[in-house]
């Protein structure tokens, strides 16, 4: 078994026109740049893959990753939590134009959300957002005398994410807190893709230090001097 | 206006005094954060931060960022020991399961029967809402610290909210720039209050009645650098 792909561009080959995407990192700590650079140039090249539905706790900062996603047009949805940023004007101009369709989703929610579509949950009752704007129109039911908000599994046709260490089985171990949703999204993707800073042997990652165990995990390509989303940023580079 | 009211350090500092000696405990972003800053000498809080992390310290200096080490204000922090890092499920489990003790957020309205509203003020330009929702669904204690007004000197804290809730009937303490207000039976309870302020003018300045159950005791704090 050798799930590890030559290059970027392999690896994101296959993320078709209108694909759920799932992206991990919380801000830049543990979102994978890399890979969705690679996912720009394809789209330069090529004109796919467009009308994404991109799933991320955030949507974008500066010119670079998500929001470079955004200014080639590549995006028709995005379900976050918090899309406003320092600097998050690739997506606030194109929400406010209509161009972007949000789903605002509590962070919790959508990480439990994320969770459920990988573990085979089709939905589930929480406190969460009751009596509020974002439980409108949601199914409502009492349990020991506290009222719950129904919602459903959150699932994607791929997942890009990242990750510190990888095997050629696909098992991963994560940096700090760059950990955040990327093991919930390999989970929850029917193909997931992870860039990592350095492949080793299995058996190198010992196997009560795997966060993901590679079942989940379809390629893996190896991206060693990755580059900080804060540091690109602070750096004034602009992908779009 | 004979009283001096608090500044935001002030708040943050009378807020912390409360807080249990192995309490975990949330700040929300900006504001609540300073809280911090205040912990009496002797006590040790844990605070959890919703990107995954419990048991986070003070910010590295300049230049000494790790850019995968940061809290939900997507700033650098630096690991105490007995720190612990988790994916995002498991860090909201412990928010919404009732393991959290205490969550402190800032306000835009507080209504007398709990119900917070501070993640937009009306339905025009980008919402954004991140954990506040798990956060006061699932906090034993939800605290809120803001100044009394608005800038333009509306009461924040009302008998309903105007603004989009964020939970219901969730605030149980509430502490401001004038008083500290317990939320008990779907009403204001005033616990302290400004030496210097009548009770006729804190509740010319509150949007809801303010119930009195015992002794009203003064809001004492030092003076603190902003």
């Amino acid at each position: 078994m050798d799930k590890t792909t030559a290059n970027l561009r392999d690896a994101v080959a296959d993320i078709a026109d209108g694909a759920v995407l799932m992206i991990g990192g919380f801000g830049g700590s543990g979102a994978p740049i890399e890979l969705i650079h690679a996912l720009a140039d394809r789209f330069r090249e090529t004109g796919s893959p467009s009308k994404l539905t991109i799933v991320n706790n955030n949507a974008g900062n500066g010119k670079i990753g998500i929001a470079a996603l955004l200014k080639l047009g590549m995006v028709s949805k995005v379900i976050c939590s918090f899309p406003r940023t320092v600097d998050s004007h690739a997506f606030t101009e194109r929400y406010l134009s209509g161009e972007i369709e949000l789903e605002l989703v509590p962070q919790g929610t959508l990480a439990e959300r994320i969770r459920a579509g990988g573990a085979g949950i089709p939905a589930f009752y929480t406190p969460t957002a009751y009596g509020t704007d974002l439980a409108h129109g949601k199914p409502v039911q009492e349990f020991e005398g506290k009222a719950y908000v129904l919602e459903r599994w959150l699932k994607a046709d791929a997942a890009l994410v990242k990750a510190e260490i990888g095997d050629r089985m696909g098992n991963l171990s994560y940096r700090l807190t760059a950990r955040n949703f990327n093991p919930l999204m390999c989970m929850a993707a029917k193909m997931t893709i992870a860039q990592v800073s350095c492949i080793v042997e299995p058996g190198e990652i010992k196997a009560t230090e795997v966060i993901t165990p590679g079942i989940y995990v379809d390629k893996l390509v190896e991206v060693s001097h990755s580059v900080q989303e804060e540091v690109m940023i602070r750096a004034g580079v602009e992908y779009a | 206006m004979s009283y001096k009211k608090l500044t935001n350090p002030q708040i943050a500092w009378r807020a912390a005094q409360d807080i249990d000696d192995g309490a975990y405990v949330n700040l929300g972003i900006g504001f609540p954060e300073m809280v911090a800053r205040f912990q009496p000498p002797g006590r040790e809080v844990i605070f959890h931060s919703e990107n995954g992390v419990l048991g986070f310290g003070e910010a590295p200096v300049d230049g000494e960022e790790d850019w995968d080490l940061i809290n939900a204000g997507k700033k650098a922090i630096s690991l105490n020991p007995g720190a612990a890092i988790f994916n995002s499920a498991d860090s909201f489990s412990l928010v919404r399961g009732g393991h959290l003790d205490v969550a402190i957020l800032g306000a835009y309205q507080v209504a007398q029967n709990g119900d917070l509203a501070n993640w937009r003020v009306g339905h025009a330009g980008v919402p954004a809402v991140g954990g506040a929702m798990d956060l006061v669904n699932g906090a034993k204690q939800v605290i809120v610290v803001t100044d009394h007004v608005t800038k333009d000197g509306q009461p924040k804290l009302v008998e309903s909210c105007s603004f989009p809730l964020t939970g219901v009937r969730c605030v149980t303490k509430i502490y401001t720039s004038l008083a500290v207000i317990q939320v008990r039976d779907e009403r204001f309870v005033l616990l302290e209050k400004l030496k210097d302020i009548s009770f006729d003018e804190l509740q010319s300045l509150t949007g809801a009645a303010l119930h009195i159950e015992n002794e009203i005791v003064d809001l004492e704090v030092p003076e603190l650098e902003s």
